[in-house]
């Protein structure tokens, strides 16, 4: 797909995405696992013990390696007329929407999002199935595409 | 509360239109009556009440309701006020306007009325602006002014008549063959599957084979009613072209006649069910985007309900104002895989003006759409389809009844994306340049 780019560049989402995603991970499967392993040592002695603590590590590395890849997977490309979103490691999604198609633009934010200063950026059609969204963009960035979207939207609209 | 004189070009609606619409409530209301009644379920006390309060009641409302709905036609907007309790006032832009629908539910077509639906996109589940109900002439009259007004086409102004519009018919389809083609549907199915259930086991077990038999006749009712509704709606199924855009007229006891203007069509699709292929049928179906996808008056969006290939094709082409592209990329053994029943069918068509794509396992089916419709379009790679060296390309519309299209294809999807993702540009700007 790089190879397409020819007036623009492939923007990725804010490292920060990488961040919470990561602490994410580790919020939801070694703090857990740490504390299941300490719980299996004092029922079932240290060996069981250093034993889940040896797995949650194992499956605690799958899982950054799996947010790493995805993370890696976004990007998005404005060109003349259109915006091309790619994302997916397992299936992978490539979306290709006109701005003259575009009906509105939202820009939203969940509470962990907005502690690093993040936003997603989806751009909405007349068609129920497109889905054109970018996560993980900085404030400012958020902002900037949005206006962009609307205003390259506005002069290039065209009717249903 | 207190609807002012009509003036400025108001109109109310035809003046039996209560009647019609409490008039359904009330013959459900003396049917229940009547059983409750013979039954001896019934005092004089209830009827007294009911005669002489809830009736009286129900009528004061109907004619304040009718008395506060009115419409009307400025050059751009149809402006429709209703509502006794809540009021609420309607502009519709005309310039939005996506098909015209005459409805004539069998209860009016007695009194010779019409109710007039106007389909815009993003509405709602129903009809943006349904007129019900109007005389059958102003309905028509109605209908001339607004697609008229909705082209950009001058209409004459006020009530002088419009003459009418002269209409070519393309295709009628004969009650014969649509009979023949919804009884080799479901009910077929459905039929041969119970005798051969049946004919199994009463080698086995004659008991057996009775008790099944009996248990077979609810499905097959209720597929012979879907039969039936199929029927009632398509029957007399008729296309014609006129200077307003697509007309089509069906059914029997409902009628329901559609006008879709030109260049409104979202997407094309013809199904050829395995039951059809000896005779040669498909079936041609459309959408629009003001449609909903669901509701009890819901057309079945049939194009044609059924006819021979090439006489379906030749309409498509003609309602499309251009010859389809063949489908000339096709996926290679590798997707038979994945697809084992339909890879041969597989397949992508793209020429400057649509997308066309085939898939199927039973029934074939083909995808046809304006690239000038296209919203968005989308490849999916899932991991199976990665390591066989193929991909699909979806192509999103505004049609809720028919999204949308999808191809499988082969390795260059990137190229066909690229390809597809132009082609539609080019297209969305030529159909944009002669703004009406």
């Amino acid at each position: 797909m790089e190879a397409d780019g020819h007036d623009g560049l492939w923007r990725r989402p804010d490292r920060g995405l990488l961040v919470l995603r990561r602490r994410l991970s580790v919020g939801l499967v070694t703090t857990p696992g740490l504390l299941g392993s300490g719980l299996i040592a004092l029922l079932d002695g240290p060996a069981s013990g250093v034993g889940a603590v040896l797995a949650t590590a194992v499956l605690t590395g799958l899982v950054l390696v799996a947010v790493e890849r995805r993370y890696a997977a976004w990007g998005y490309l404005e060109r003349e007329d259109d915006l091309v979103v790619r994302r997916g490691v397992l299936v992978r999604r490539t979306s290709v929407v006109p701005y003259g198609r575009m009906q509105y633009v939202d820009v939203t934010a969940g509470p962990l999002d907005r502690r690093l200063g993040l936003a997603t950026v989806t751009m909405h059609t007349a068609a129920a199935a497109t889905d054109a969204s970018v996560p993980g963009l900085l404030a400012a960035e958020a902002t900037r595409l949005r206006d962009h979207l609307a205003a390259l939207g506005e002069a290039r609209q065209a009717g249903v | 509360m207190r609807p002012g004189p009509l003036t400025d070009g108001w109109v109310r609606l035809h003046p039996l239109t209560p009647l019609l619409r409490g008039g359904r409530f009330a013959l459900v209301l003396f049917a229940l009556l009547g059983q409750q009644g013979a039954r001896g379920a019934v005092d004089g006390q209830t009827v007294a009440l009911l005669f002489g309060v809830g009736i009286p009641v129900a009528v004061l409302f109907g004619y304040l309701a009718w008395r506060a709905m009115r419409y009307r036609i400025t050059a751009t907007e149809l402006q429709v006020e209703s509502g006794v309790l809540t009021t609420r006032s309607r502009r519709v832009p005309l310039a939005r306007v996506q098909a015209v629908d005459v409805v004539r539910p069998f209860y009016a077509r007695v009194l010779g009325l019409a109710e007039l639906r106007l389909e815009v996109v993003g509405g709602g589940g129903d009809a943006e602006a349904p007129l019900a109900f109007l005389a059958d002439d102003d309905a028509l009259r109605l209908r001339t002014r607004l697609l008229d007004l909705s082209a950009g086409r001058s209409a004459l102004d006020g009530a002088a008549p419009a003459p009418p519009v002269p209409e070519r018919v393309l295709v009628t389809v004969p009650t014969g063959t649509l009979v023949a083609s919804v009884l080799l549907g479901p009910p077929a199915v459905v039929a041969a599957l119970l005798v051969v259930a049946v004919l199994i086991t009463s080698v086995l077990d004659l008991e057996t084979a009775a008790s099944l038999a009996l248990g077979g006749v609810p499905p097959l009712l209720v597929v012979g009613s879907f039969a039936v509704r199929r029927l009632l709606s398509d029957y007399g199924f008729t296309v014609a072209e006129s200077p307003d855009g697509l007309r089509l007229r069906h059914g029997l006891l409902d009628t329901r006649s559609q006008t879709i203007p030109a260049g409104r069509i979202q997407v094309v699709r013809v199904h050829e069910p395995l039951l059809w292929k000896p005779f040669g049928w498909v079936r041609v179906e459309v959408d629009v985007a003001g449609y909903s996808s669901g509701g009890e008056q819901q057309v079945t969006g049939a194009l044609l309900p059924v006819a021979p290939r090439d006489l379906a094709e030749r309409l498509v082409a003609r309602v499309l104002g251009a010859d389809l592209p063949a489908v000339d990329r096709r996926v290679d053994a590798r997707a038979r895989w994945l697809a084992p029943l339909s890879w041969r069918r597989l397949g992508v068509g793209l020429d400057d003006r649509h997308v066309v794509t085939t898939y199927g396992v039973l029934t074939t089916t083909t995808d046809v759409v304006p690239l000038a419709k296209v919203q968005s379009l989308r490849v999916l790679e899932g991991p199976l389809q990665r390591r066989l060296g193929l991909s699909s390309l979806a192509v999103d519309t505004a049609g809720r009844r028919l999204p949308g299209a999808l191809a499988q294809h082969r390795g260059d999807t990137a190229t066909l994306l690229a390809e597809a993702a132009a082609r539609a540009r080019t297209a969305r700007v030529a159909s944009a340049a002669p703004t009406p």
